[in-house]
């Protein structure tokens, strides 16, 4: 008897823990793919690079992801980034200029994420200095960004710029050793955030203004200068991401680049738990939410289903993980078994 | 109120858990119609928490509700109004954005035609207000005016007409007396109306004033109820803290003010046009300066304005020797100021963050955010705070919004303490705290200005400035009009000058 209770009582426990559901989720989503697709966990060499779906799965998630990791710092200030695509696209833009310029590719690399920076640095400015609300505030640059993209790309005739750059493409597309370059990046990037986040004060002085910004002022807390910091690690993020999906296509292609990208980095910060009301910076649980997003899309695929699908599914699946999530829900799904039960 | 009546409401076996706490076991209270019923207990002790699960805010575990001998259960917080159980809660729960009309109608909107009758909404609005003797402007959004305005508004919301039971959790505590009387003038009313009435409250002196009836509850354990008249004060402090209490604040001799250290702070002619007149004043280390006032007197804003919460834009203000420009709590942080801001959930504490990282926020904001202080560091402090001011909770890790009002309290006074400070600004410190805790906060607090820290309080509690203050500022209608010091400092001196100018 009493087992049972503790067992229960550890059972619902676990329910309540953050990382329970979304971890389910994407081992079920695994699972799943499993059975539909002989072969999903294979993982072969192939030109001395590991290949597999499941690879392709980390692959395919590595900017999200990266785009993500900035935007949950930035949702932990109470805020939000919009304009991260379009910054995606300003940085391909920046770099197809700068290689058709015949600068260093070397030097053309932190041009592009110097340019996420000032993207960074711009949403800042209007955030924290002018006070605007961050939805306004970096729609301005999302719906301006692929213009400014565009521009650049006329600016110098480009029309349909491609290039080839063997630095840029090998951390997009290449491998070290057996692994793919952009699996190394994201884990880069996530080490370097983790350590600005939670090796320093950083971290609790975001939480604290996201949480209550009138009292981490008076706490001591600069809060306009933690809110710039984080837009500005947003827009490096992108910087980041926008190398490696230019690189990816070499071209520069502003009008398609990472479209939507900053609806998906939002979501697989909800998914991991984060709220947008701020308050709470959940990395690696944000790294989870990317990769479910893109398990979902890569399982649809390989299910022969017609991808008119995959927005669909994709959304009932977020629905699910979410409602799981959310202990009211939680409790009137417990509620309506123990009522079946007498 | 004979015992042979039925009860308006009977709670009985009532226990609830959270995590790691046993917040109430198998508690019992009835209370009749005509009756004020105080709640007492230490901070922690379960007093809101069982409020609000008579109030439909909480489900309880365990146990049974009754309303006037009819079983009843409380889904949530409307189940309970419609039953007319009406509650003001120990956070004030306005929404700060919106206007006074509109807090006040948020829960039951007269309507016309099935759409708000705004008229009549602020007619009702107006009259609840009157009630309480309150003029202040129904448009103006409620977060703009000060925390002990918007705790009347609260009250004033919930006179409702079809109140059965009234619950108020620390309604007085950031009331002056002026207030404090008007409130329980309506309370007087409410009960001759045979309405039954909950109160609860730290200060024993109000008890005494207006409760028929005590029940004290004790590390969520039902203590007993008696009659008003027969439980003697020390008995009743007994009960709630278990032992006797030391006598903290009567051992405290008034020091002589000449062997005082120099000067922390100097401001003169500080002011900011609309908020404060400009005013002179100096605090010397190891010497503790009251602010006294009234409501709206410019309390809360002189010690803003010091701290650089509030710019100034006239005087100048001199911090050991140093002038300051562009005054901010940053920087003041930077000189070892620290301050404890009169509002714990809007201005004092980060809900989500937990007790820990509450309580070293401020020093680590002062370390700059490069050197953050180690885990074991962090938690040395919290442990010496949650002992030093007796914070109860069973782990540091908890989210500090699961800390009862009072404990929450200690929060924000720990985090100033944790910085180390040479002037400590406190802003109604004591909101909410227990009579043991009290009185060891005031120990602790003179034992640090004995070592040289210097304190300036404001408070609308005018025996807590005279048993502490060496010297007290009194304002009136945000204007400074006068200093008092030494023997001069008593309550009556202070009433006069308020009364007199
Ligand atoms: N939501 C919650 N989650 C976890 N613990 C809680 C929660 N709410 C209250 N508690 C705990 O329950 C106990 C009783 O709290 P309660 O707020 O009822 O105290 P109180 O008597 O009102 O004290 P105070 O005088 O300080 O207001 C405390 O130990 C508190 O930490
Ligand atoms: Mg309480």
């Amino acid at each position: 008897m009493s087992t049972d209770i503790t067992l229960s009582t550890r059972l619902r426990a676990l329910a309540g823990y953050r990382a329970t559901w979304p971890l389910l989720a994407l081992a079920a989503i695994f699972i799943v793919d499993g059975f539909i697709s002989p072969g999903f966990y294979d993982i072969r060499i192939v030109e001395g690079r590991l290949f597999g779906s499941v690879i392709d799965i980390f692959y395919r998630a590595m900017p999200t992801a990266i785009v993500a990791l900035g935007m949950a710092v930035v949702i932990g200030t109470k805020g939000i980034d919009l304009s991260v695509g379009s910054v995606v696209a300003i940085c391909g833009a920046v770099i197809a200029w700068r290689i058709h310029e015949g600068d260093s590719h070397f030097v053309i690399l932190f041009l592009a994420l110097g340019t996420g920076l000032l993207c960074g640095l711009w949403n800042g400015f209007l955030v924290a200095v002018l006070n605007i609300q961050p939805i306004i505030a970096t729609l301005i640059l999302m719906v301006s960004g692929r213009g400014i993209g565009l521009l650049v790309n006329q600016f110098y005739g480009g029309t349909d710029p491609s290039f080839e750059s063997a630095l840029l493409q090998g951390l997009s597309v290449g491998h070290i050793w057996l692994i793919p370059t952009r699996l190394i990046v994201g884990v880069g990037v996530f080490i370097a955030l983790w350590f600005l986040i939670r090796r320093t004060a950083l971290g609790l002085f975001i939480e604290a203004v996201g949480g209550n910004t009138s009292a981490a002022n008076l706490a001591g807390v600069n809060a306009r200068l933690i809110i710039f910091s984080a837009y500005l690690i947003a827009g490096l993020c992108a910087g980041i991401a926008g190398v490696i999906l230019t690189a990816d296509t070499h071209t520069s292609d502003p009008v398609s680049v990472a479209l939507y990208i900053e609806l998906d980095a939002i979501l697989a910060v909800v998914i991991g738990g984060g709220s947008l009301a701020g308050g709470r910076i959940y990395l690696g649980m944000t790294v989870i939410g990317a990769l479910i997003i893109q398990a979902l899309t890569t399982s649809i695929l390989i299910s022969g289903l017609p991808p008119e699908y995959n927005l669909v599914v994709k959304a009932v699946v977020v629905l699910f993980v979410l409602l799981l999530q959310s202990q009211n829900a939680r409790n009137a799904v417990w509620g309506l078994f123990s009522w079946r039960k007498s | 109120m004979e015992d042979t009546s039925i009860p308006r409401i009977e709670m009985s076996g009532i226990t609830k858990l959270f995590p790691g706490v046993k917040a109430l076991q198998n508690v019992d209270l009835c209370i009749y119609p005509g009756e004020v019923h105080a709640l007492l207990g230490e901070n922690g002790a379960g007093k809101s928490t069982l409020i609000k699960i008579m109030t439909g805010a909480l489900p309880t575990d365990e146990g049974k509700i009754r309303l006037d001998g009819q079983a009843i259960v409380l889904n949530s917080t409307v189940d309970a109004q419609k039953l007319g159980i009406s509650t003001v809660y120990q956070e004030v729960n306005l929404i700060p954005a919106m206007s006074v009309a509109k807090n006040m109608t948020l829960q039951r909107q007269p309507t016309r035609f099935g759409l708000i009758n705004w008229a009549a909404a602020r007619n009702l609005a107006r009259k609840r207000l009157k009630q309480l003797s309150l003029d202040i402007d129904l448009e103006r959004p409620v977060g703009s005016y000060s925390i002990a305005i918007q705790q009347l508004v609260a009250i004033a919301r919930a006179l409702e007409d079809n109140t059965k039971v009234l619950v108020l959790d620390e309604p007085t505590a950031s009331l002056d007396a002026g207030e404090t009387n008007a409130l329980f003038e309506v309370i007087r009313d409410l009960k001759s109306r045979g309405i039954a009435i909950v109160f609860i409250t730290h200060f024993l002196d109000q008890v005494y004033e207006i409760s028929d009836r005590i029940t004290v509850l004790r590390n969520g354990q039902l203590v007993g109820t008696s009659m008003a008249k027969d439980l003697p004060r020390l008995d009743l402090i007994k009960q709630m803290i278990g032992r006797e209490l030391e006598q903290a604040e009567g051992q405290l001799t008034k020091r002589s003010t000449d062997n005082l250290g120099e000067p922390v702070i100097v401001a003169k002619g500080l002011g900011c046009k609309r908020v404060i007149e400009p005013f002179d004043l100096n605090i010397r280390a190891g010497e503790v300066v009251g602010l006294a006032g009234l409501l709206g007197s410019g309390r809360t804003e002189t010690a803003k304005l010091i701290f650089g919460a509030l710019p100034s834009d006239s005087g100048t203000l001199t911090m050991n020797g140093e002038v300051v420009t562009n005054n901010s709590p940053r920087q003041s942080l930077g000189r070892d100021i620290a301050f404890c801001p009169e509002d714990r959930k809007e201005e004092g504490l980060v809900g989500e963050l937990s007790i820990r990282e509450n309580i070293i926020l401020s020093l680590q904001a002062k370390n700059g955010w490069l050197k953050q202080l180690s885990y074991d560091e962090q938690e040395r402090l919290a442990d010496e705070m949650i002992k030093a001011l007796a914070i109860a909770t069973p782990d540091m890790d908890k989210p500090v919004n699961q800390l009862s009002g009072g404990n929450q309290q200690k929060v924000v006074l720990a985090r100033a303490l944790v910085s180390d400070p040479k002037l400590l600004i406190l802003d109604e410190p004591t909101r909410g705290i227990d009579v043991g805790a009290h009185a060891e906060i005031v120990m602790l607090i003179r034992r640090l200005c004995s070592q040289g820290m210097a304190l300036l309080v404001a408070s609308s509690e005018l025996d807590e400035i005279v048993a502490v203050s060496d010297r007290v500022a009194v304002l009136r209608d945000h204007k400074q009009i006068g200093e008092i010091a030494g023997d001069e400092v008593t309550r009556e001196k202070i009433i006069g000058m308020i009364a007199s100018g």
